[in-house]
């Protein structure tokens, strides 16, 4: 008799397991605020995919030199890295953009970034006066040829309303304009990039760091967007890259933070700009 | 000896019965506060923000800056999607349908279940990818569509992923069929396209529908590929190859920036509600076509 329960036994208790593992996958509160458990010292970050190509890289080296931190870097926009910073999710949220909704977050600013027009070549323009970026953007030119361009119909390519980029470019251009709802919507700045590359006629806002060749980089109102023009102020589409922490950054995360901050040879190749080099300041622009 | 065997069958039929139960009561507890939990976020947007639920459904200002979360376009868009992919992908499947169960010699069945099968574990993502480097580059070349990304390539890419669903439930339609439905007609000297036109479509109507049904609401619900080639652009479709968006594809695309207890989270709550109220609706449709085929 004892024998023969075993198996009983056994079935109610895969069930209970069972029952414990669909109770788990019930629905919680949303948002994913969960923190994950970690290990001591592994740093988690996300948000802007602007700024990712210089934290990637920065992470590499850091690393490198710290064997024992292991550092995980991820994209999904400056919107959500905020959101999941302010929600304790990760330990550094990457924003192009700062978060004065959220006072509880600290602004650990790391570098200034610049952001270009680029168009597909076949555009046939290479420089905009900010009011024809404008009309542009906001749909009131339908062809590349009514603003001194290349008979092509002009295709807006934005960013999700999430994006940091997309904030910047409508705060420093745009101003109260809206933005045309009629253009094609990608989610990453790399996505943006191979799509204006490969459509006739494609415009879009992206971070320098991110621009590959295959596409035309506009000067505004005659001045291209070099280092030298950003920060003598002559330039306006710039904004300082932001790695939000709650409170203070503490240990192996304020030890990384300085070391992006202070990483000029990194910060450079990627085509971002060190603060200290700025000779203007945000309100300026 | 043997009543001792009887009590402990009798007790092990208990233990297994209650399991049966529990596992039971965990799935209809997951599903009712699945449900409740998208009703009370789905409808905040409407008693916490007091939006009129008139303007979500029928405004197509989508202005959360403004207070103004108007979801025309999308319930538009997701319409637009579903009527495409079902044009195309409906006949043709319940072609293959009628092929597969009354036509094709059993060897080639033998292929082509197994074909179609695989077809149905294929990601969505591929069928995404393979649309965004296949399908709009030729939308592009080839229309006066000057991106390639829109409606048709959405379509087109939904009409192929739904097949597998409706070939499946057609063949199944036709094979459930009685015999001696079809013997009787070719006896009277019916040919076999007359047989299949008049006969047997007819008989297996209902059974169509629910593959049609099913087609359907995968196609409401298909996401990540859809939004991959669609461009996501928040207006009405202009024509067939302009962008637009649809309620799965503008939740996906504004989700990472939805912050906790906003209006835009609020907003795409409501769309997924409204999701799952199609879903339902859906459903119920298979529910009485099913009915009426018993």
């Amino acid at each position: 008799m004892q024998r023969k329960s075993a198996p009983a036994a056994l079935l109610l208790g895969l069930l209970l397991a069972g029952a414990a593992l669909a109770a788990c996958s019930a629905p919680t509160q949303s948002g994913g605020a969960e923190a994950p458990a970690r290990a001591n010292g592994d740093i988690t970050i996300a948000g802007s995919t602007a700024l990712l190509p210089l934290v990637k890289d920065a992470s590499a080296a850091y690393q490198d030199r710290h064997k024992a931190v292991k550092i995980s870097v991820s994209g999904g926009g400056s919107a959500t890295g905020i959101a999941q910073v302010a929600g304790h999710a990760i330990d550094i949220g990457d924003s192009d953009i700062a978060a004065p909704e959220h006072s509880d977050l600290h602004d650990n600013r790391v570098a200034v970034v610049g952001f270009a027009i680029a168009t597909n070549p076949s555009a046939g323009v290479k420089n905009l006066t900010k009011q024809q970026l404008q009309d542009v953007f906001a749909g009131k030119v339908a062809n590349w040829k009514q603003i001194g361009g290349a008979d092509q119909k002009i295709v807006i390519v934005n960013r999700p309303r999430s994006s940091g980029t997309r904030a910047v470019f409508a705060k420093t251009v745009m101003g109260n304009v809206p933005i045309a709802e009629s253009g094609l919507v990608q989610d990453a700045t790399g996505t943006v990039v191979s799509v204006v590359k490969q459509t006739p006629g494609a415009v879009t806002y992206v971070a320098l760091s991110g621009v590959t060749g295959g596409v035309t980089v506009l000067s505004v109102d005659g001045v291209a967007p070099s280092a030298a023009n950003i920060v003598s102020g002559k330039y306006p589409i710039w904004s300082y890259e932001h790695m939000f922490t709650v409170g203070e950054p503490k240990g192996n995360i304020a030890d990384f933070i300085d070391f992006v901050q202070h990483q000029t040879g990194l910060v450079k190749k990627n085509k971002f700009i060190p603060i200290g080099d700025m000779k203007v300041s945000e309100k300026d622009r | 000896m043997i009543a001792l065997q009887a009590r402990r069958s009798h007790r092990v039929e208990r233990i297994a019965l209650l399991g049966l139960r529990i596992a039971a009561a965990i799935v209809i507890l997951a599903m009712a506060s699945l449900l409740l939990y998208l009703a009370f976020e789905g409808t905040k947007t409407f008693f916490v923000d007091r939006f009129s639920l008139f303007a979500f459904l029928f405004s197509p200002t989508f202005a959360v800056d403004s207070n103004h979360p108007g979801a025309a376009v999308f319930i538009v868009g997701t319409l637009a999607v579903t009527v495409f992919a079902i044009a195309i992908g409906g006949p043709f499947g319940i072609a293959v349908g009628i092929f597969l169960a009354e036509i094709a010699p059993t060897r080639m069945t033998h292929v082509l279940k197994p074909a179609i099968e695989v077809m149905v574990g294929i990601p969505s993502v591929v069928y995404g990818w393979l649309g965004l480097t296949l399908l709009v580059p030729l939308i592009r070349t080839h229309t006066t569509s000057p991106s390639g990304f829109g409606l048709a390539a959405a379509g087109i890419v939904l009409s192929i992923m739904i097949l597998p669903t409706v070939i499946t439930l057609s063949e199944d339609a036709f094979r459930s069929l009685p015999t001696s439905l079809k013997e009787g007609s070719l006896a009277l000297g019916a040919t076999r396209w007359q047989t299949i036109t008049r006969v047997l479509l007819p008989s297996a109507a209902s059974g169509l529908a629910v593959a049609l049904i099913l087609g359907i609401a995968r196609a409401v619900g298909e996401t990540l590929a859809i939004q991959m080639v669609i461009g996501n652009a928040t207006q009405f479709p202009a024509g067939i190859f302009a962008p637009t968006a649809s309620l799965t594809t503008e939740i996906v695309t504004d989700m990472p920036g939805a912050t906790q207890g906003t209006l835009l989270e609020h907003a795409l709550f409501s769309m997924a509600f409204l999701l799952l109220l199609i879903a339902m609706v859906l459903i119920v449709l298979v529910r009485l076509a099913l009915r009426r085929r018993s």
